[in-house]
């Protein structure tokens, strides 16, 4: 495994509380060279190395944001989804707190390009003990010059505000996040209109998660192609992956694309716990899917994932070894789906409470061929008809499961 | 559907293989109509903006991962479109089971028994048998005022009533709380309707698909006042009831029914049948002396008109300071119950005590104008029942008559007769046009030249005219829904309306809009209703309040002159300020 660090690489190396001493490493290095480019240069940069929104969608960054700036409107809103309400998903808290000036570096150029005049970061309410870091680095920006009004003399305005969501799971999906930013509860609402032409308060809104932005100073300033020459393929660059579960070091790595799994969970996460065996491996949080075992061997790349069944998504990954059952985990994921759905669209809001009775159901061991075959046309209706994305992922882990581990969706609920 | 206007970007789709042409713009749902395909729907109400929540219009289009919603997504060209696949009729059943599920289905038992789009839906998709268990939260009804019943336990949160309340009324009593299965419709802190910004008008009821929001249910009075040989019961029908009330027994909308209406009121058995349209004359007669008292006298304007219960109770709650504005002069239906219990019993000879007066009405909020204290003496109400247009559609059928093939017969004498003044008291503008006939001849003393005002017709939200009276001319302004009222009440407010007399009515096109009216109001068919009431206006002999010789007789022999004393004792009322629930400041 190759070791790098690309968007790690100012972890530990400045003291985050202070702009000089970000500076002093070379920071808005990127912002200074940005503004001498064209904006279409950068989002075509961008682009060149094929940068997926890091949220989970996997939407092509570099065309999102030329597509933010052919949007007409000079009242633009950028919002960086900070979020990260995915379980398992922890890695944009890492890019806050060790790097918090880099994000804000990253969402100034990001407005550069799509030529926006406010910001927003929307970040989760657990994670409001980075807010006064938060804060305190918009305020120190502003007072470089670095936010604000004729930003580094190239007359463009910008300024950040930061919003604390309430909670909700939801939230993190772009209509909600959006309607939540206006004091509304945070509710998907149905596309079009879409964000990038009516985003928040009616404004065009370009809408990108921590990870994503965070890429960009450094790809700015990455001369000798460090980023490019990482992965193969749609996958290139890093990865900032998360690791939970039943391992013995979980936590936060940046990974070039093309690590194995078996990498990711033995050698940088320090294996399974007392050496148990692997039971499932669920990737990209609660709305990810499982494999078992057998994709250890799996590079970590968008297409070998897909092709083993299985997505990136957030860049969770939830190992779960041999004491806990395929069965008990799904109640658990699905536990969190009956408590998170927003309840507007018929099928997620009574979906989800009816596959939660059938799970139950087969634990008790009392569920029949009907209950199997009618979850898993209630699963197969969720995804194919939900109004957002939770309804159609909340049903992932369970079809995937459905596919790896036949041998659970017995009548009578075989364990 | 959309016309098509010759400079129109026309866009070319097929659906279930066959070619459509509509105008770019154009949704899937209105799409598939145009060739004869009726896409299921709960949510999509076709007067409201597209919510995409019940997902029950789903369809697969060719290319797309996933199905779109046929209610919100726009064609495009070269779209191909499938309402008939197996992943769409899955899901179609799917949904319809999931929702029946959380339904109370206590069918039989439902104000909207075989007038349910849910029911109607189930049956067309053959759901013979619920594959999932009933998840349903045991609820009690709500039945805490006189106009509205909500029955929480069949809501499918399909959020038509949220949406009538806020972008109809732009009242927003009606909102979400809660998520997941636990999502509910309910008002704030689940307060009951009539102590919150609710005002009672029923929109919520009118679209609501199932029986989740009702009417209050009075027809059991009425019958049990019809079997009651001491009483004699006597009936008063607004004039937008019959051109609404066909639309239940297989008549085309619009069409005008008052003589079949008539005759079953009389097979239904009671012993008089009058008309609101009297009422309605009486109280031109009143309002139109008090706005010229006003303009003369320096008097507080603008006036404004106080026929519409769901608007006095809007402008109660909302702008109670301003009350002063509002017409002392009561609404048709409350001036024609006070005659009925003065002047009526006194020519015809009955006991005060054995008259039971019942109203049919578009209005659920006239049900709760009836219970206000203001209207009666001595504690004797002026009406004692109201009925909205659905409960009369529930007890003609319940009598087991055949409405469309009735012979027509006549209003009984004296409370009868109505000029096509107050037969427009039905649409928005029409109080104002009564108004001005009366108004300008008596200012004048001259005859109308013509006497359509032109200005004042219309769907248009807020309407403008001004009138010449010779030596002054009157700025009126019209306005229907109380999204519009907010707004020339905000200049009122301010100081700085521009007007002398304003007509407001709560519901959109007024009265044959109402929230009583039959389920399946549409603007479409209120438009039919608003042509067939000035239809029948200009039918009439008779087209001015004053002219109306029953009114003439009851001045002369009982009430005097307009304003005088005792119409102020019986045709006149307060209205006072109700201090909100809450407050937000």
């Amino acid at each position: 495994m190759r070791d790098i660090k690309f968007l790690t690489k100012n972890f530990g190396k400045y003291d985050t509380s202070s702009i000089d001493s970000y500076l002093s490493i070379g920071g808005f290095d990127a912002l200074k060279k940005a503004v001498t480019m064209e904006p279409t240069a950068i989002s075509d940069l961008i682009a060149s190395v094929k940068v997926k929104g890091r949220g989970g969608a996997e939407y092509d960054m570099g065309r999102k944001w030329s597509q933010a700036r052919d949007v007409k409107g000079d009242n633009k809103l950028l919002i960086c989804n900070a979020d990260e309400g995915e379980t398992t998903t922890f890695k944009d808290r890492e890019l806050i707190k060790n790097d918090p000036f880099n994000l804000l570096e990253a969402m100034i150029i990001g407005a550069y390009v799509v030529g926006a005049v406010e910001g927003f970061i929307y970040m989760r309410g657990e994670y409001a003990c980075y807010r006064p870091l938060l804060l305190d680095a918009m305020r120190q920006c502003r007072e470089k010059g670095f936010l604000g009004k004729n930003i580094l003399g190239k007359g463009f305005d910008f300024d950040i505000k930061l919003y604390s969501g309430a909670g909700a799971y939801v939230c993190g999906e772009g209509t909600a996040l959006i309607r939540s930013i206006e004091g509304k509860a945070g509710r998907p609402r149905m596309k079009p209109p879409f964000i990038k032409v009516s985003g928040a308060f009616a404004r065009p809104t370009c809408l990108n998660n921590v990870e994503s932005f965070s890429i960009v100073p450094h790809l700015l300033l990455d001369e000798k192609g460090e980023y490019a020459s990482c992965g193969s393929g749609n996958s290139i660059g890093t990865k900032m992956v998360s690791v939970a579960g039943n391992v013995n070091r979980p936590g936060v790595f940046e990974i070039p694309f093309g690590t194995t799994v078996r990498e990711i969970i033995y050698d940088l996460a320090g294996g399974v716990q007392h050496n148990h065996g692997i039971r499932l491996i669920q990737f990209g949080g609660a709305s990810g899917k499982i494999a078992d075992a057998s994709i250890l061997d799996t590079p970590y790349t968008y297409e070998a994932l897909r092709g083993a069944g299985v997505m990136v998504g957030s860049g969770g990954i939830l190992v779960i070894d041999e004491r806990t059952s395929v069965l008990d985990f799904l109640r658990m994921n699905q536990d969190f789906f009956s408590e998170e759905s927003c309840g507007q669209c018929t099928p997620c809001r009574e979906g989800n409470l009816h596959i939660k009775i059938i799970l139950d159901k087969m634990a008790e061991g009392k569920a029949t061929e009907e209950d199997l075959r009618v979850m898993e046309k209630i699963a197969r209706v969720m995804s194919m008809s939900s109004l957002c994305g939770l309804g159609e992922t909340a049903q992932n882990t369970l079809m995937s499961a459905m596919r790896v581990f036949p041998e659970v969706f017995q009548a009578g609920g075989a364990r | 559907m959309t016309e098509t206007k010759a400079n129109e970007q026309m866009v070319h789709l097929t659906i279930n293989n066959i070619p459509v042409e509509v105008p770019k713009g154009t949704k899937v749902m209105q799409a598939a109509a145009k060739i004869g395909i009726d896409i299921p729907h709960l949510c999509y109400h076709e007067d409201q903006r597209a919510k995409a929540r019940c997902r029950l219009c789903s369809v697969e289009v060719t290319g797309k991962r996933r199905l779109l919603a046929a209610c919100s997504t726009e064609v495009w060209e070269g779209m191909e479109v499938h309402t008939d696949t197996p992943i769409v009729r899955d899901t179609q059943v799917a949904i319809l089971q999931l929702m029946l599920a959380n339904h109370n289905q206590d069918c039989l038992n439902c104000a909207r028994n075989q007038n349910c789009d849910l029911q109607r839906l189930c049956s067309r998709f053959n759901i013979l048998h619920s594959n999932l268990p009933n998840v349903v939260k045991p609820e009690p009804r709500i039945s805490t005022n006189p106009s509205i019943v909500r029955d929480p336990s069949k809501c499918i949160r399909c959020g038509r009533c949220v949406r009538a309340c806020k972008d109809v009324q732009g009242i927003e009593a009606l909102t979400y709380a809660g998520r997941s299965s636990d999502i509910i419709v309910t008002t704030a802190f689940k307060k009951p309707m009539e102590t919150t910004d609710c005002v009672l008008c029923g929109q919520c009821s009118l679209v609501c698909p199932t029986g989740a929001i009702v009417e209050k249910d009075d027809t059991d009075a009425v019958l049990d006042a019809l079997q009651d040989p001491k009483k004699h019961v006597i009936v008063q029908v607004a004039p937008s009831v019959r051109v609404a009330l066909g639309d239940a027994f297989g008549m085309e909308p619009g069409e005008i029914v008052t003589g079949q209406m008539v005759t079953a009121l009389r097979l239904l058995g009671f012993d008089k049948v009058f008309d609101t349209n009297f009422g309605a004359d009486l109280t031109i007669m009143e309002e139109g002396s008090e706005f010229l008292s006003r303009l003369q006298n320096g008097g507080v304007l603008p006036m404004i008109t106080s026929c519409s219960p769901g608007w006095v109770n809007f402008m109660e709650k909302r702008f109670g300071d301003f009350t002063k504005h509002l017409s002392s002069a009561k609404s048709p239906m409350s001036m024609f119950g006070a005659i009925a219990k003065t002047y009526y019993p006194e020519k015809a000879g009955i006991d005060v005590k054995d008259i039971v007066t019942v109203s049919i009405m578009p209005c659920t909020a006239k049900k709760y104008e009836a219970s206000r204290p203001e209207m009666g003496r001595n504690g004797i109400p002026d009406v004692d029942i109201v009925l909205t247009t659905r409960e009369l559609i529930k007890l003609i059928k319940y009598v087991g008559i055949t409405f469309k093939q009735l012979p027509e017969s006549d209003f009984d004498s004296p409370l009868g007769t109505g000029s096509g003044a107050a037969a427009i008291f039905g649409v928005t503008g029409g109080v104002m046009e009564a108004a001005l006939r009366t108004v300008y001849e008596k200012f004048t003393g001259k005859t109308l030249p013509k006497l359509e005002f032109e200005d004042v017709r219309g769907f248009k939200g807020i309407k403008e005219a001004e009138v010449d009276l010779g030596t002054r001319k009157v700025k009126v302004a019209i306005v229907h829904t109380l999204k519009n009222a907010r707004v020339v009440m905000e200049q009122v407010q301010k100081g700085e309306s521009p007007y002398d007399f304003i007509e407001i009515m709560a519901c959109p096109g007024g009265c044959i809009g109402g929230g009583g009216q039959p389920i399946g109001t549409t603007n479409e068919i209120r438009k039919k209703r608003i042509e067939a009431l000035y239809q029948l206006d200009k039918s009439l002999p008779l087209r001015k309040s004053h002219e109306n010789p029953d009114i003439i007789t009851l001045y002369k022999d009982f009430l005097g002159e307009p304003l005088s004393e005792k119409a102020h004792e019986l045709l006149h009322t307060h209205y006072h300020k109700v201090a909100p629930l809450y407050e937000f400041d």
